[in-house]
């Protein structure tokens, strides 16, 4: 039932975030704005975490390797699908949504608790649109770029950590990185990006939108928006995977 | 002119405001005054439409705006200038893009011209070099007065002040009651001015609303409200020792 309250008013608020913009060129300011601070803000997260996560799934594989007839060229490819399929897509969606989810949330929550968002209304603003509809268009469009620099970043920090403990040569790494490889992998990672963007975005925003109180419901409204969006990425990682990986 | 027919508001069942019947006048600084939880905050908001009334009409210059489309009430909102009981500054945003705000989103003005019209207001409400400050970096009586700056940027038909010298010295209290009055008269705007201060009460009422529990207990001017007549209005206007000095000198 409450679920259901929630699925409505969310509905309701993304018909009123995707209404008409009042003025473009505010709107197209706001979304470089957002950009900005959601995406290029984030770069550096990314790219450490992509980094450290590449190097260790290339460990792994490797020192799981026991049986000498498996060829080592398969760390590469390993690390590789790993990164595309599922870390630069699902994992780093999850880590946007820890740090740019409650940033949203507490952005747009103690707006609207300090009232700063009744202020809007009553200039005859759509409110919604203006503070949310930017956010959402920033992150789409800046999250794919996110999604190959975690790629590449973590492939490259695979081949470091190969080559820099000995365990496997550049040759080896490069030859299965270059493996059977599936463009249509990246696809698929790019749509789930999108997907994450756009949860990432909205539902923080909706649980900062509607908060009612203070500095403490703000803070309430910030962990559910990271939770909420969390648990549908993890949701859709599923759909989507059924979706266009199912044979 | 803002015509209020019969306004009822409850919360979850308690009701706030038992029906108010009253004209605000165009060219006067209304007021609508009452102890702390009496309903001035809410018969405001129900004004402007951040509440829904429950019973009722409230009419712009003859204009419904209960019985409107969100369409139709945007246009009207933009006629609004508001002044929110906490300041409501967009904190992210210095002192002059705040003022710029419905500039930017509602004029095609150049840059050159919508800043000479934030310096005006700004200067207006006696603030100079405070441009690029953010509303964290000034006190609380200059937020006051940035946010009366941004209310009447765009020269609003109707202007909304929640108590605008709530937490300020008396002094700073009058300039901005007065500062509230002169706009009023000028501009001839229909302004309804919440406040508890009898200072701004005795300063600026041309009309007066006093609210008991979400009641309308007595309607009259700031030379009529020492004699209302009124029992309940006598125990708010004659709470402080000041006041009953002052009355008792009086006779
Ligand atoms: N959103 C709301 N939900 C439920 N009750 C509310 C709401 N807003 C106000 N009230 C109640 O309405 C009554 C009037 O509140 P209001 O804020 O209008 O008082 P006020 O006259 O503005 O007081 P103050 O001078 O302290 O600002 C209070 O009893 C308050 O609890
Ligand atoms: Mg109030």
């Amino acid at each position: 039932m409450k679920l259901l309250t929630h699925f409505g008013r969310y509905y309701m608020l993304m018909a009123k975030t995707f209404a008409k913009p009042q003025k473009n060129s505010i709107y197209f300011k706001q979304t470089i704005k957002e950009i900005d601070k959601l995406g290029i803000n984030s770069i550096g997260i990314v790219f450490i975490i992509s980094v450290f996560m590449g190097a260790v799934i290339t460990l792994q594989t490797r020192y799981n390797l026991e049986n000498p007839l498996i060829p080592l060229y398969l760390v590469g490819l390993t690390a590789r699908d790993t990164m595309i399929l599922e870390f630069s897509s699902t994992i780093v969606g999850l880590i946007l949504a820890g740090k740019v989810g409650s940033n949203i949330a507490s952005e747009i929550g103690t707006m609207r608790v300090t009232e700063q968002i009744d202020a809007l209304e009553i200039m005859g603003i759509n409110s919604a649109s203006y503070l949310i509809f930017p956010k959402i268009i920033a992150a789409i469009f800046i999250n794919p770029f996110l999604n190959i620099l975690s790629m590449f970043v973590g492939i490259a920090g695979g081949w470091v950590a190969a080559v820099s403990s000995g365990a496997l040569s550049t040759a080896d790494y490069l030859y299965g990185i270059h493996y059977a490889f599936i463009p249509y992998y990246i696809v698929y990672s790019m749509v789930k990006t999108v997907v994450f963007a756009f949860i990432i975005t909205s539902v923080p925003a909706y649980h900062g939108f509607y908060v009612k109180g203070g500095a403490l419901e703000v803070g309430k409204a910030s962990t559910k928006g990271v939770v909420y969006s969390s648990i549908l990425i993890l949701l859709f990682n599923v759909i989507i995977t059924q979706l266009m990986l199912a044979k | 002119m803002i015509e209020l027919k019969n306004v009822r508001k409850a919360f979850s069942g308690r009701e706030v405001l038992k029906g108010i019947n009253i004209v605000f006048e165009k060219g006067k600084t209304n007021l609508i005054i009452g102890q702390s939880g009496s309903g001035k905050t809410v018969l405001l908001k129900s004004i402007i439409g951040l509440h829904e009334i429950d019973d009722g009409q409230i009419l712009f210059d003859n204009r419904d705006f209960t019985h409107m489309r969100n369409r139709d009430r945007k246009k009207i909102r933009q006629e609004f200038g508001m002044v929110f009981q906490g300041g409501a500054l967009f904190d992210s945003a210095t002192v002059e893009e705040n003022v710029m705000f419905s500039l930017n989103m509602f004029t095609d003005k150049t840059y050159e011209e919508k800043l000479d019209r934030v310096n005006f207001v700004l200067k207006r409400v006696n603030l100079v070099n405070v441009n690029h400050l953010f509303p964290s970096e000034i006190s609380g009586g200059m937020q006051k007065r940035v946010a009366i700056a941004r209310a009447i940027a765009l020269n609003p038909r109707y202007l909304f002040c929640d108590e605008p010298n709530s937490g300020l010295d008396p002094k700073t209290g009058i300039v901005i009651d007065n500062l509230i009055r002169e706009i009023t008269e000028e501009y001839n705007i229909t302004t309804i001015v919440n406040t508890h201060d009898m200072n701004s009460v005795t300063e600026i009422g041309d009309k007066i609303l006093y609210l008991y529990l979400g009641e309308q207990n007595w309607v009259g001017n700031k030379d009529e409200i020492f004699n209302s007549g009124s029992e309940q209005l006598d125990n708010f206007v004659f709470a402080t020792t000041l006041m009953r000095k002052i009355k008792n000198n009086f006779k």
